[in-house]
């Protein structure tokens, strides 16, 4: 617990609140994760509801940066500042550092200080292992900036390895299927990679096109992925019976018809409801998600000790009423250009 | 419970009939008694009040899940998921260590056999503990019935017959007179016991089917040969008497006697198996086929619904009469004893199904396109000499359908299809041209319809509808005026649940016509003034 101040100092609210662009830090003169382009941005990571291009001057660890630079272009910022997680930094008297977010490669919340108070923006998290990034570090503060993706008391992600497993014992069922998993392109696909490495698997993995360049770019930041080949270009006598990975998209596209009579499988944390599951027509749906599922929003904004919880994207109504009856202050923070669906 | 969670599991995600049935087949070969019984009952007409009393389970899961969950946030869930069952086994505290070990299907089915509501109230929540998420989801399926996992009571049926190698109409047969967990059924299809005997009880007997008849048929088929009857636009049933009971079932032997009380006390003293053609029926003349819906899939009818929809039955065949099994007989004969037997006894609400008279296959013909009177949706041909036998025997019954009304109509909207054809779009919202204020012509849409499309032709329409959409709403394209479809329907009805006013019965795509400009698609008059044609 940190010392509470013995003069009153402003509340958060005074100099951390919704602009136009997005959550603007008035006395930093930065905007957090702004959904337009501006003079200057704080990222949490390179998901491009958080990470846009256009912004004057960027600040972001190495590997969000080097995400956005693959995506939008060597030139998509005026400046781009590194700065390591746990390493502080003081932009305009603000005391601004980078913690481990746990949602993807280079995820990281932002830990705020000012006049005596601390805001955490978390941007997306979880607290579920993941092999390739680093695990979500509880900060103590006054203020904690929540997602709420998925914050309904039906969601609880079963352990990745589990899924992993289901993945393994249906390709062993039906070994001349392959298997079609539908993923996010950036960070569930190749942590999905990673977990089936850890399971055993060592034949090559497959890819959409949409999903190469950054797999190649996770591998080139010392993600150990294995064999993975583009599907263009392969012999589809070699793909047969195997894994392919493509965005989640590209289950219902044309695409598809190259193979034959795929298990399409979707990985996603909506899995955990049959009806969403059918809505994507997939065969084999696996629940794994980089967000935190409803017992680990509960425990980690207890564990924060905030005194008040901003709620952004996702579910709010239901985390907000929560938080109420569990006698925390806690309130929806209406941002716009969050998408609450895609995982 | 794991094996049933495991079968329910796939089943909610797997499209194949084939596959489907494959899994169901191995379930009930691997599943000891009476867990697949058990099963079975749940798949099907779900498990009887006399093994678990009549179960409140709605108002015992509000009281369970209170205890640990907020009802906003009870509220919110089942909002999203959509399923009680499944938002109570996804919110169900997971346990920290399971003291039991899980339950079986029939230590489910003993133990909510017995106490009162609060007891059982409390057992329910202690078999929830000895489960995960989906074994919770199992079990609540298996005492709610009705599981809707794409899998209908017939599928189940056939799945236990491929299982054990017998034809479906030996259990739709015995069905009735049996009971969950169906021990003497599996003993018999095991080889281990004598086939279970119906006994006095009114059971379902599968049902004699025709086939459309096709242009080549008729050089094939003599006139003297065959019998003529109307073909009514209801639809087909069974009434089975016996011992006091009678039960009325579809052409699938569903029972459907709940919804047709006064169907039921007409044969109430009798004791014999009749096949008819259930309709709505005001003062001699038949309703149309919307009103004969308002009556059916209902658990229960009011006294209303029996005066403003009363039913009818138009008999035309007797399968048995008494003791006597007729179904061997000629048609010639079934028929002679069903108009004795009719005569005889006159049950109230019941006719004889008027035989048409013709002499040759070129009168007939003209009889037939003479014909779009009420309630008739064209004829029968049913071979003289033919024995009662189950299915669609080939060469015995015919079916002449009046022909389709046709229309061209425009395509609004396409859909993506479901499972194999999940990335085609192949369901068509299509409308007709109606004058607008402005002296214009806009497209209403008077149907909806999937296509019966082969591959290739659907490739060209996916292709055509990529390249022509002007909006995107998920997983529906609208798309500019361009394409007509010849679309065929039974009929067109009035409705005043559809933007245009009118409603086509059974509409398919009959055929793309490439050639055919957009502007010259039929009009929203043409489609009314069809309406009752028919
Ligand atoms: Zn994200
Ligand atoms: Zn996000």
């Amino acid at each position: 617990m940190r010392m509470t101040h013995m003069i009153a100092s402003p509340p958060v609210e005074t100099w951390l609140y919704p602009a136009e662009a997005g959550l603007y830090c008035a006395p930093g003169q930065f905007y957090i994760d702004p959904h337009r382009a501006v003079d200057r941005a704080v990222i949490t990571h390179g998901h491009s509801d958080h990470a846009r291009a256009g912004h004057g001057a960027v600040l972001a660890t190495s590997e969000t940066i080097a995400i956005m630079k693959v995506r939008y272009g060597e030139t998509s910022a005026g400046t781009f500042q590194q700065l390591a997680l746990g390493e502080p930094v003081n932009i305009n008297g603000v005391g601004v550092r980078l913690a481990p977010a746990g949602h993807i490669l280079g995820s990281a919340q932002i830990v705020l200080d000012y006049d005596g108070k601390r805001a955490v923006v978390s941007g997306d998290y979880k607290r579920a292992y993941d092999p390739t990034c680093a695990a979500f570090d509880v900060v103590t503060c006054d203020v904690f900036v929540t997602e709420a993706t998925f914050a309904l008391p039906v969601f609880r992600h079963e352990p990745a390895h589990g899924e992993v497993a289901k993945l393994l014992a249906s390709m062993a069922a039906e070994p001349q299927r392959t298997h079609v998993i539908g993923a996010y392109g950036l960070g569930k696909c190749q942590r999905m990679i990673a977990e089936i490495r850890n399971a055993g698997y060592d034949k090559p993995i497959y890819l959409h096109g949409a999903v190469v360049a950054l797999t190649a770019l996770y591998q080139s930041l010392g993600i150990n992925l294995g064999d993975v080949r583009s599907v263009a270009g392969a012999d589809g006598d070699a793909i047969a019976g195997g894994i392919v990975l493509c965005p989640p998209s590209a289950l219902s596209d044309r695409w598809t018809r190259r193979f034959n009579d795929p298990v399409l499988a979707f990985a996603s944390g909506w899995m955990r409801v049959r009806g969403r599951a059918r809505q994507h027509g997939v065969e084999l749906p696996l629940i794994v998600s980089d967000h935190a599922d409803w017992p680990d929003l509960i425990a980690t904004i207890s564990q924060t000790n905030a005194e008040d919880v901003w709620v952004t994207h996702g579910r709010d109504d239901a985390l907000v009423h929560h938080l109420a009856t569990l006698g925390r202050k806690a309130r929806a923070l209406a941002l716009v250009g969050r998408d609450d669906e895609a995982e | 419970m794991r094996a049933f969670a495991q079968l329910l599991d796939t089943l909610v995600y797997t499209q194949s009939r084939n596959r489907k049935l494959a899994l169901l087949a191995r379930y009930f070969r691997d599943t000891p008694d009476p867990d697949r019984g058990y099963a079975l009952a749940a798949l099907t007409d779900g498990l009887p009040q006399h093994l678990i009393g009549r179960l409140p389970l709605r108002r015992m899961l509000s009281e369970l899940t209170s205890r640990f969950l907020d009802p906003v946030l009870y509220k919110l869930s089942r909002d999203y998921v959509g399923d009680t069952a499944e938002t109570v086994a996804l919110v169900w505290p997971e346990p920290r260590a399971r003291a039991n070990a899980e339950p079986t299907l029939s230590d489910a089915v003993t133990e909510m056999s017995h106490g009162s509501t609060a007891e059982r109230t409390q057992t329910l929540g202690r078999l929830l503990d000895r489960l995960d998420a989906s074994g919770r989801w199992a079990l609540l399926k298996l005492l709610g019935g009705a599981p809707r996992v794409g899998v209908s009571a017939r599928l189940a049926k056939i799945a236990v017959a491929d299982a054990f190698g017998h034809d479906v109409s030996d259990i739709e047969e015995l069905w009735h007179a049996l009971e969950a967990p169906y021990l003497e059924l599996f003993a018999w299809l095991e080889g281990r016991g004598p086939k279970p005997e119906p006994g006095a009880k009114p059971v379902f007997r599968p049902v004699m089917l025709a086939h459309p008849i096709e242009d080549d048929d008729w050089p094939k088929l003599s006139a003297d040969d065959f019998v003529a009857e109307w073909k009514w636009d209801g639809i087909r049933v069974q009434i089975a008497a016996a011992g006091g009971d009678v039960r009325i079932f579809s052409r699938q032997g569903d029972d459907i006697s709940a919804a047709f009380p006064e169907i039921r006390s007409a044969f109430l003293r009798h004791n014999c198996v009749a096949d008819g053609e259930l309709l709505v029926m005001r003062s001699g003349s038949i309703a149309p086929f919307n009103d004969l819906q308002q009556r059916l899939n209902r658990k229960t009818v009011t006294g209303r619904m029996l005066r403003d929809y009363p039913a009818h039955v138009r008999l035309y065949d007797l399968l048995f009469e008494g003791g006597d099994d007729l179904r061997a007989m000629t048609f010639t004969l079934r028929r002679a004893r069903l108009e004795t037997w009719h005569a005889a006894h006159c049950p109230p609400l019941t006719d004889v199904s008027e035989l048409v008279a013709f002499e040759t296959f070129d009168s007939l013909r003209a009889i037939w396109s003479a014909t779009r009177a009420d309630g008739i949706e064209g004829l029968m041909l049913k071979r003289r000499d033919s024995a009662y036998q189950a299915g669609r025997v080939k060469g015995q019954w015919y079916k002449w359908k009046r022909a389709a009304l046709t229309l061209d109509c425009v395509l609004m909207y396409a859909q993506r299809g479901s499972g194999k054809r999940s990335s085609f779009y192949s369901d068509y919202t299509f409308g007709a041209w109606r004058s607008n204020d402005a002296g214009g012509q806009d497209l209403v849409p008077v149907g909806k319809a999937y296509s019966g499309f082969t591959d290739d032709e659907l490739r060209l329409i996916d292709t055509w509808i990529r390249a022509n959409t002007t909006e995107t709403f998920g997983p529906v394209r609208a798309v500019t005026p361009g394409l007509v479809f010849e679309v065929a329907f039974d009929a067109v009805q009035k409705s005043a649940r559809h933007k245009s006013g009118v409603a086509m019965r059974f509409p398919r795509i009959h055929r793309i016509r490439w050639d055919k400009p957009a502007a010259e698609a039929d009009t929203l008059e043409t489609v009314q003034a069809l309406i009752g044609k028919g």
